[in-house]
Formats: structure tokens, C-alpha cells, sequence
């Protein structure tokens, strides 16, 4: 890893904190969600948590990120509530979207969190519509786009690419290749299932392919692209190979589905990222974020928990601006 | 002291005028889509933008109509106003995922975080072969989404004020044009103004029948009433302009009063405007109102190319003002206008091609 000396510290105590807070906010999810008091379907991202995390980090305030349904390590990477989240996941009141989108649409304009969409793909040209307003606003702003190996098999993915390349839009393509859309291998959705990076290529769109789930190799491709792009350069794709811990939605372990088997998961679980980047760090300073990840999230579902209920005629709100 | 004579301009001019005017009001109005920028200019309704506001704010596009509703979400989403030109409604159905998913529904599954200030331009065709696929009227696929507005004006002076209001609202606006309306001329103030949402227009006032006409099918209904009056009946003839949200108080006040309800759609009849009027004036007259209903649109069919069968597909003032006289007159014997006299200017003087 290329991290030394005091930045090491730093840098992995704040990387630590922000992975170990996203695993643990989705593992607590997935605890609460037998009582049946989430309100919404979850597709969450254990495991793959570290492209959110390791792209987001070098964003800054005033960048944009948008994602798929499942946006929650996104949506916390970049700062978006935890309570607001939380809330929503309860479908309260003060929910991220007023118990109006839930798990599948979460979005913190204060954050910078343009909004996640449960149509695969869909939000891959929004998020280059947000790239063309940073672009003629000539603040080298950039927007960073997460997407699933599957949203590479829609017309929107070629197009919007095609586009980003024509106008040099400052927007980077995060594909998240777990390997599965929902369960269909790769392998079964397309003829050359290693070629995502070879057809941004094709399209103009300069693309690095990081296979081993290392946090800080994605984070040096991120950080390169990004820097280019706040100085004019256009558009990039990172493809981070990852590997989905759980079932596509809901909060339990697949592997006897008979679609994978759990040996093909053990070698992601034994490189974790969350534990490879806490073990940088000493056990007291690892053991103290815990503790406060540890209260955060109490206090996020603490506040989820007594949040009020949306009133009947909240239905009617917000149809039209 | 006399007044100056009125302006007249023609529909495209008028809706070129708006975008003009609108985009020196407002430097986060844009407006894109493929031919925008080329010398014939979308039938002329975008000339002299490029010129006028630079690449930068009047562009084409790819042949990529889904991402570039995507992108034309995005824009307004971080604060821009696209004017998103389709040269055909027909290929709105490109565009559905992004209208019906994101568009439409942003506002609102976002908790009202996000706002989609964005116009889709979008032309029907009729003749000349147009046919299957560059004639359909689709509004009723969209006004049966909430979180979409839907205006289809028949004339150049709304034409302006809708184009303006659309542009200065907040939502997804999809703006329905007419082909065979272009160059029809009315009179328009050379001053912005707006023809907002839910305005509708009473074109010609009558006491036997009401009809409603969508799109064009308000110059038919027109002509359809001129052609009842030589036979002694009046029809008050009703452009609803704006199809979602519709004036339904107008029409129903109107049909309460005549006691028969006629309605014309640009498009087909089944799940569509007409059946939701005719609903809507039913549901909130009740049975005792004794209102009479009636509705034409296109023929249940796909359009077809030949002059010879196209006839037969769209109402046009002779078979609106026969089945008004019907409605009107079901004790006499039924009568049609004649062939010629239910031409209309704007199908007389236009020679094609498109």
C-alpha cells in the first residue's frame, strides 16, 4: 500500500472510519430488518464498500455523486445523513426523502448526493446532465457516477459515454463489477465479460481496471482522473472488480442459492478491506472509532426509531415543484 | 387615438420567439437535440439561436435520445433550463425511461430536494406520408403519469405563451407542436408573456353543443363550427391548451350549459384525453345533468401513408360538424358538409415535403 509516515495515519484513520462506519451502518441495517421496521427493500453493498469510500475521498464540497440502488456506501462516503438515512430506511417523516423514495432513492443535496435510482442505469446520463452544468459553470467541479457491471449492458451506459467523451464532460464512471446481475454471471450477459474498460476505450473514455480490491489502488486511479478533470480534461472509468458479500436484496447469505458458491467468496472475505486498512492502525486508536461508529449509528436509529410518521396528506405533496 | 394594428406572426415564428426571448432573460435556458443547430433549424423554429447564444447554449446531439433526456434531467437538476427539441413525437418513446422514471418522478421520491425545470419539445407530423411512425399524438401516455405537464397549443400566440411559461416552470413540461400548424398565423404581442398551466381558451362561443379540440384538431373544430352556423347551429368551441393540469371547470361549465359534449382528440380514442374528459365532465355533472357525449380521434388503427387511407384516419371538420349535428339534431335527417368546404387553409396551401 502506498501510505507511509504520518500521512498513514491520517489518511487510514480517516478511511478506517469512514469504511468501518458504512459496513457497520449496513450490518445493523440488516440486523434491525427482521423486525420488519425497514420499510423498504435493501440492497446492500458489504464488501464493495471501499470503491465509495476510496472515490469519495477525493472529492470535495461541491462535487456531485450519484448511483444506483445500492447507493448507501456512496451516500455516507459523501456525506450524506446517517439519521436522514436511517429515517428513511423507517419511512418517517425525516427521512432523506420524506419516506418517499427509501432505500432504493436516497439523495443529500447539501452533500452533494444528486440522488440514487432503482432502474439500472438510470442515473449514468443524469449524472453527465450534472457534469454539463459543472462544466459551463468553469469551477472544476466533478461528478462521480457508481454503477453496477450490469449498467454497462444498457444503451444508456454507450450513450452517455459517447457523449461525456464529446464534450470532455468532468465526470467519472465508477463501475462496481460484482460479477452478478442480480444472479446471471457475467459470464452468461457477455461475449467478452472482461471487456468494460476495452469499450470505454472505444468510446473515448480513458479507463483503468483495479481486479484486486485494493482501496488504495482505486483511490490513485480516482484521484488522477479526477485532478485531470478539474483542470479541463474530460471524462474516465474506473472498473473496480469487487465481490458482493450478501444476497442482491435483502440482508442474509446466499451462497446455497446454488448460483455461487461460498468458496468463491472466501478470498474477498479474507482480503476485507475494512479489516486491511484498521489493521494500519493502532488497536486503541481502531478500537476508539469503533466506539464512536458504535454510537453514531445508535443515535441514527435512536432517532429513526422515534422519528413521527409522514401524515396522510404528505402523500400529495411534491407531485409538481 | 387609434391602436396600432395587432402583429401578426406565424406558429414557428412565434415559437422561436419565445425561445429567444426566454434564453436573453435567462443564461441557464439551453436548448439541444439532433438538427437544432443545421441550416434548416427544426423547420426554422430554432433559427438564429446559434448565432445569437453560441455551441454553448444550442447544440445537437448523438442519435441517443435516452441518455440525452438523462442528461437533459441531470442539467436542470443542477440549476439549468434545457429545451430538449424533437423533430418527431414519435421518438419521445426513445425517451420514456428518463421522462417517466427520473423526470417525472424526481420531486417527488427525492422528497422534494430536487427540482426538473426542463422543456421537451417534441412535433407531430400528418401527410405527406408521414405515417405510422411520425404521426402518433402521444399526450395520453403522458398526462397519465403525475409529476409531467402537458400543453398542446393550436395557435401562434399560445404557442408563445406556453413556451415561455414552460421554460419559467419547474417542472418536466412535454410541449406537443403540430406540423401542419406552422404556418398559421395569428396575432402575438411582441412582448414576453405566458399562456400558463391550466389555461384554457373558449374559441368560439355557442349555445347547442360544446366541443373540445386538442392540438390541431381545435383549428378543425373551429372550421367544423363555421360550417354549423351556415346550418343553424352554434358551437362553443374549446381549446383546452394545457392537457395536464387540464381546465376541466371551463369544459364542464360549458357542457352543463349546452347539454352536449364533443370531444376531438389528436390522438386515439382508447385511455386517452377523450375518454378522460368525457369522464371527468360525467363524474362531476352526475346523471341528472343529462349531458350528451360524444368522441372522435384518430381510427384505431396505425397510420397509414396513402392520402387515400389517411382520409379515413383523422376527423376533420366535415365528420366533427356532421356528428355534431347529429347530437344536435338526431330528429332530422343526418347531414355532411361538403368535401371542399371542409378543407382547411392550412391543409389547402401546404404542398409538402416535409
Amino acid at each position: 500500500m502506498s501510505v507511509n509516515g504520518n500521512i498513514v495515519e491520517d489518511e487510514a484513520h480517516r478511511l478506517y472510519r469512514a469504511l468501518r462506519r458504512i459496513r457497520r451502518v449496513e450490518e445493523v441495517i440488516a440486523e434491525i430488518y427482521s423486525s420488519d421496521k425497514i420499510k423498504s427493500p435493501v440492497h446492500l453493498a458489504i464488501g464493495q464498500e471501499h470503491v465509495s469510500v476510496s472515490v469519495c475521498d477525493c472529492l470535495e464540497d461541491g462535487d456531485w455523486v450519484g448511483g444506483s440502488y445500492r447507493s448507501h456506501a456512496m451516500y455516507l462516503a459523501k456525506g450524506g445523513s446517517l439519521p436522514g438515512l436511517m429515517a428513511e430506511m423507517y419511512g418517517k417523516d425525516t427521512g432523506c426523502c420524506r419516506g418517499k423514495g427509501g432505500s432504493m432513492h436516497i439523495i443529500d443535496v447539501a452533500a452533494g448526493v444528486m440522488g440514487s435510482s432503482a432502474v439500472v442505469g438510470s442515473q449514468v446520463p443524469v449524472a453527465a446532465g450534472y457534469a454539463l452544468a459543472a462544466k459551463r459553470a468553469g469551477e472544476g467541479r466533478v461528478v462521480a457516477v457508481f454503477l453496477g457491471d450490469g449498467a454497462t449492458e444498457e444503451g444508456c451506459f454507450y450513450e452517455t459515454l459517447n457523449f461525456a467523451a464529446l464534450h470532455s464532460l468532468p465526470v467519472l464512471f465508477v463501475c462496481e463489477n460484482n460479477g452478478y446481475a442480480i444472479h446471471e454471471p457475467l459470464a452468461k450477459r457477455r461475449a467478452r465479460p472482461g471487456g468494460i474498460c476495452a469499450v470505454a476505450e472505444a468510446l473515448g473514455v480513458p479507463a483503468t481496471r483495479v481486479d484486486d480490491g485494493d482501496l488504495f489502488r482505486i483511490r490513485d486511479a480516482a484521484t488522477s482522473f479526477v485532478t485531470r478533470m478539474r483542470q479541463g480534461g474530460g471524462p474516465a472509468l474506473i472498473e473496480a472488480v469487487v465481490y458482493r458479500w450478501r444476497e442482491h436484496v435483502g440482508p442474509n447469505e446466499d451462497y446455497d442459492g446454488g448460483y455461487r458458491p461460498l468458496s468463491e467468496a472466501l478470498p474477498w472475505m479474507e482480503a476485507d478491506p475494512v479489516a486491511r486498512v484498521g489493521a494500519l492502525l493502532d488497536a486503541d486508536v481502531r478500537r476508539k472509532v469503533n466506539e464512536e461508529v458504535e454510537a453514531e449509528i445508535t443515535e441514527a436509529v435512536r432517532f429513526a426509531e422515534e422519528s413521527p410518521v409522514p401524515r396522510p396528506e404528505e402523500l400529495y405533496a411534491n407531485v409538481f415543484a | 387615438m387609434s391602436s396600432p394594428e395587432p402583429r401578426v406572426l406565424r406558429y414557428v415564428d412565434a415559437l422561436r420567439e419565445a425561445v429567444d426571448q426566454e434564453m436573453e432573460r435567462d443564461p441557464s435556458v439551453f436548448v439541444f437535440g439532433l438538427d437544432v443547430d443545421d441550416h434548416k433549424s427544426i423547420q426554422g423554429s430554432t433559427a438564429g439561436l446559434l448565432a445569437r447564444y453560441g455551441a454553448d447554449r444550442v447544440f445537437t446531439t448523438p442519435l441517443s435520445e435516452d441518455a440525452m433526456t438523462g442528461v437533459a434531467i441531470g442539467a436542470a437538476m443542477a440549476g439549468l433550463r434545457p429545451v430538449h427539441v424533437h423533430i418527431r413525437m414519435d421518438f419521445l418513446l426513445l425517451c420514456m425511461n428518463q421522462l417517466v422514471n427520473i423526470a417525472a418522478k424526481a420531486h417527488y421520491m427525492w422528497g422534494g430536494q430536487v427540482k426538473v425545470p426542463l422543456v421537451v419539445r417534441s412535433m407531430i407530423g400528418k401527410s405527406w406520408g408521414q405515417g405510422a411512425q411520425h404521426s402518433q399524438g402521444l399526450h395520453g401516455m403522458f398526462t397519465h403519469v403525475p409529476g409531467l405537464k402537458v400543453v398542446a397549443p393550436s395557435n401562434a400566440h399560445d404557442v408563445k405563451g406556453c413556451m415561455i411559461a414552460a421554460i419559467r416552470d419547474d417542472n418536466p413540461v412535454v410541449f406537443m407542436e403540430h406540423r401542419l400548424l406552422y404556418n398559421t398565423e395569428s396575432a402575438v404581442p411582441a412582448h414576453p408573456y405566458t399562456v400558463g398551466p391550466g389555461e384554457s381558451r373558449v374559441c368560439t362561443r355557442g349555445d347547442d353543443v360544446t366541443i373540445v379540440g386538442i392540438s390541431n384538431m381545435a383549428q378543425e373544430a373551429i372550421r367544423a363550427a363555421e360550417l354549423l352556423r351556415e346550418v343553424g347551429v352554434t358551437a362553443e368551441v374549446i381549446d383546452p391548451i394545457w392537457l395536464m393540469p387540464l381546465d376541466i371547470d371551463t369544459i364542464l361549465a360549458s357542457a352543463r350549459r349546452t347539454g352536449r359534449l364533443l370531444v376531438i382528440d389528436n390522438g386515439w380514442m382508447a385511455g386517452g384525453l377523450s375518454a378522460e374528459i368525457v369522464a371527468a365532465v360525467a363524474e362531476a355533472a352526475g346523471p341528472s345533468a343529462g349531458i350528451k357525449f360524444a368522441r372522435m380521434g384518430f381510427a384505431p388503427t396505425p397510420c397509414p401513408t396513402s392520402p387515400w387511407l389517411e382520409d379515413h384516419f383523422y376527423p376533420n371538420p366535415g365528420s366533427i360538424a356532421a356528428r355534431a349535428w347529429a347530437m344536435v339534431r338526431p330528429e332530422r335527417e343526418r347531414w355532411v358538409p361538403s368535401a371542399e368546404s371542409a378543407k382547411l387553409a392550412y391543409q389547402v396551401q401546404f404542398k409538402g415535403p416535409f
